[in-house]
């Protein structure tokens, strides 16, 4: 067994056996799975529930509890909850993974540079860093997006802008233990270059503790967005948002918890799923993890 | 034929001479090397030998001018390496060199791997650095190859580095520096960490690999006893300074040795003395914060004379075996 599975490896690069690490995990994988079918619901959801059906507002209609017609009911202005959840998630759910990627792309990298470069390149982008932390999330986020002008897409970068500075620190601190590792150093004797050690050698070995604070930050982003909106910038009613709709119930929540209950699971999955595989991911980039 | 080959011998691949190192931390400035010279020629294998702090290692990485950023620097001298002097070439060249005409070991192979990547593919990774016109199937027996000539079965290659045990560790840190085939092999302490057994093994394979590449190579160790087995000549470092070179028999014949060599010789245990102590060299390594304007070793020489704190010495030579020390200036007149 042990022979067979020798031979099965042989081929495989580190990258592959990442990949295979990932797959023997059943948590990750079963995050992947409800992640994929919430995309598949959401992305398919003109084939079965046309658009003209969510805003078509029915006031004899209103809070209707779940039934055949409805599955998850109606809101208080007759709207049937589930497509509004449908369509919901493409804002939540999309804005939310795009804003933490940006954040986690731009974070790594400064923070990486930062981290690896020292001296004055660090005190700079640091300082810089520092001068968008003093100034609390929501409300740089207002300022840049009144700045940029309102759209779902401003709204991403603003709130990606936003986060930006966890991700730097992170990645930055972790960076500054790395690089005094002998591989770092062995890896300048072979000829690696200061970009190809930063990106091969030392991200990767850091990459667990940052992978794990970009998932849970993604369910404080799909928050954000609906305040946002709350506020007046971004998504603005009647486009419906997973958290527009939990505070448009709230009113209704006592008598019809439902209304709350659906797009409140709906966030509560893609968190837990994204968790799951942040932690998957974690797992699967160190060897030792037995599988 | 046989000439060529004795030219070849001749050659001097690597010429560093009166390199001044320094390093400026907030406290002090270290003064690391302080006029170093050395001759390293093709294809042979010399020990580089000294206290802990003599300036070794920073000998090594100012060849490779990969000196610790904004604190190491080098104030003179000149590193020669085929012709070229590595210090007035670009960044571009350098990273073309490393790896691929010079290599470096270090001590610890615990940690000299990168602990998610499996090893062939950290092997793999200089080839692909130095050999991108190379197909992947063509690396991939490469690796193989230089796997199973440093002992590891090309079939584990997929397996991380902590599968492996210590000497393996640091055969495989070998692999990757050889498999490049580079001109000249700066081994810092390769075998300090390891157990004896291993040491051994370890300097058998390097000799043999040695011999199939003709790579020199440069053992940074402070065992005499290393140096008097698997090398063909030896310096003795001292304060940032070569204070003795020449062919392992004439430093080893102690006939005329430089004081701190015969101090180290005397720090040797011998299986057939009598003595019931070693003798160790009294005193403190020099501060290397403080230059004195003499011989650096002149606090602990017990041949001190009055000129040794004064003027430092000249070289003293003798059939390309050559020592600093003012002891052997006066023998001459």
């Amino acid at each position: 067994m042990g022979n067979q599975n020798r031979q099965d490896s042989l081929e495989r690069s580190t990258w592959q056996l990442i990949v295979f690490r990932f797959s023997k995990n059943r948590l990750a994988m079963l995050g992947v799975i409800v992640l994929g079918l919430m995309i598949l619901a959401i992305l398919l959801a003109p084939l079965y529930m046309p658009y003209d059906e969510m805003i078509r507002q029915n006031v004899f209609n209103k809070l209707h509890p779940p039934s055949a017609q409805h599955p998850l009911g109606t809101d208080e202005l007759g709207r049937d909850l589930l497509a509004r959840v449908m369509y919901g998630g493409r804002i939540s759910l999309f804005g939310g993974i795009a804003t933490i990627t940006i954040a986690f792309v731009a974070g790594c990298m400064i923070g990486g540079i930062a981290g690896y470069f020292g001296g004055k390149v660090d005190t700079v982008l640091m300082r810089i860093i520092d001068m968008l932390m003093a100034i609390p999330p929501v409300l740089m986020a207002m300022a840049i997006l009144t700045a940029l002008g309102n759209g779902l897409f401003n709204l991403i970068i603003s709130l990606a802008i936003s986060q930006i500075p966890r991700f730097a620190r992170v990645v930055r601190s972790s960076v500054l233990t790395l690089r005094g590792l002998e591989y770092v150093d062995a890896a300048r004797c072979y000829g690696c270059s200061s970009f190809k050690i930063i990106l091969r050698h030392i991200l990767p070995n850091g990459i667990g503790p940052i992978v794990v604070a970009a998932t849970l930050t993604l369910g404080q982003i799909i928050l954000s967005i609906s305040s946002m909106g709350f506020l007046g910038l971004g998504v603005a009613p009647p486009t419906p948002e997973w958290g527009t709709i939990i505070s448009e119930n709230k009113l209704n929540l006592r008598y019809c918890p439902y209304l709350g209950i659906a797009p409140g699971i709906c966030i509560c999955l893609v968190v837990m799923a994204v968790n799951f595989i942040g932690d998957g991911l974690r797992d699967a980039f160190d060897p030792k993890t037995k599988n | 034929m046989a000439q060529d080959i004795k030219l070849n011998l001749e050659e001097i691949l690597l010429d560093i001479s009166d390199l001044h190192v320094q390093y400026n931390t907030d406290d002090a400035t270290i003064f690391a090397l302080n006029g170093f010279n050395l001759q390293v020629r093709r294809g042979e294998k010399l020990g580089l030998v000294g206290e802990t702090g003599a300036g070794k290692t920073t000998m090594a990485l100012s060849v490779l001018r990969l000196l610790p950023d904004k604190i190491g620097k080098v104030t003179a001298g000149r590193i020669l390496y085929g012709g070229d002097d590595l210090l007035e070439q670009t960044e571009a060249y350098m990273l073309g060199l490393r790896g691929r005409r010079i290599s470096m070991i270090f001590q610890d192979p615990m940690t000299s791997l990168n602990p998610i990547v499996a090893v062939g593919d950290q092997i793999m990774e200089v080839l692909d650095l130095h050999a991108p016109y190379m197909s992947r199937y063509e690396k991939n027996e490469r690796v193989d190859r230089i796997l199973s000539m440093v002992g590891i079965p090309p079939a584990r290659k997929m397996e991380f580095p902590y599968q492996f045990s210590g000497g393996m560790k640091q055969r495989i840190v070998i692999a990757m520096a050889l498999i490049a085939e580079p001109e000249l092999l700066l081994a810092d302490e390769p075998t300090t960490a390891l157990d004896v057994t291993m040491q051994a093994q370890i300097l058998d394979m390097m000799s043999r690999l040695k011999q199939e590449f003709n790579t020199s190579v440069v053992l940074i160790t402070h065992d005499l006893g290393v140096v008097a087995e698997f090398c063909d000549r030896v310096a003795v470092v001292y304060a940032g300074k070569v204070v003795e070179q020449g062919a392992v028999e004439q430093v080893f014949a102690r006939v005329r040795n430089h004081p701190y060599t015969v101090g180290l010789l005397n720090c040797i245990p011998d299986l057939e003395s009598t003595a019931a102590r070693l003798i160790p060299i009294p005193g403190q390594m020099a501060d290397p914060t403080r230059l004195s304007p003499g011989c650096a070793f002149a606090d602990r020489c017990v041949h001190c004379m009055d000129i040794c704190r004064r003027k430092p010495p000249k070289m003293y030579e003798q059939d390309g075996h050559w020592i600093l020390c003012h002891l052997f200036k006066e023998r001459e007149d």
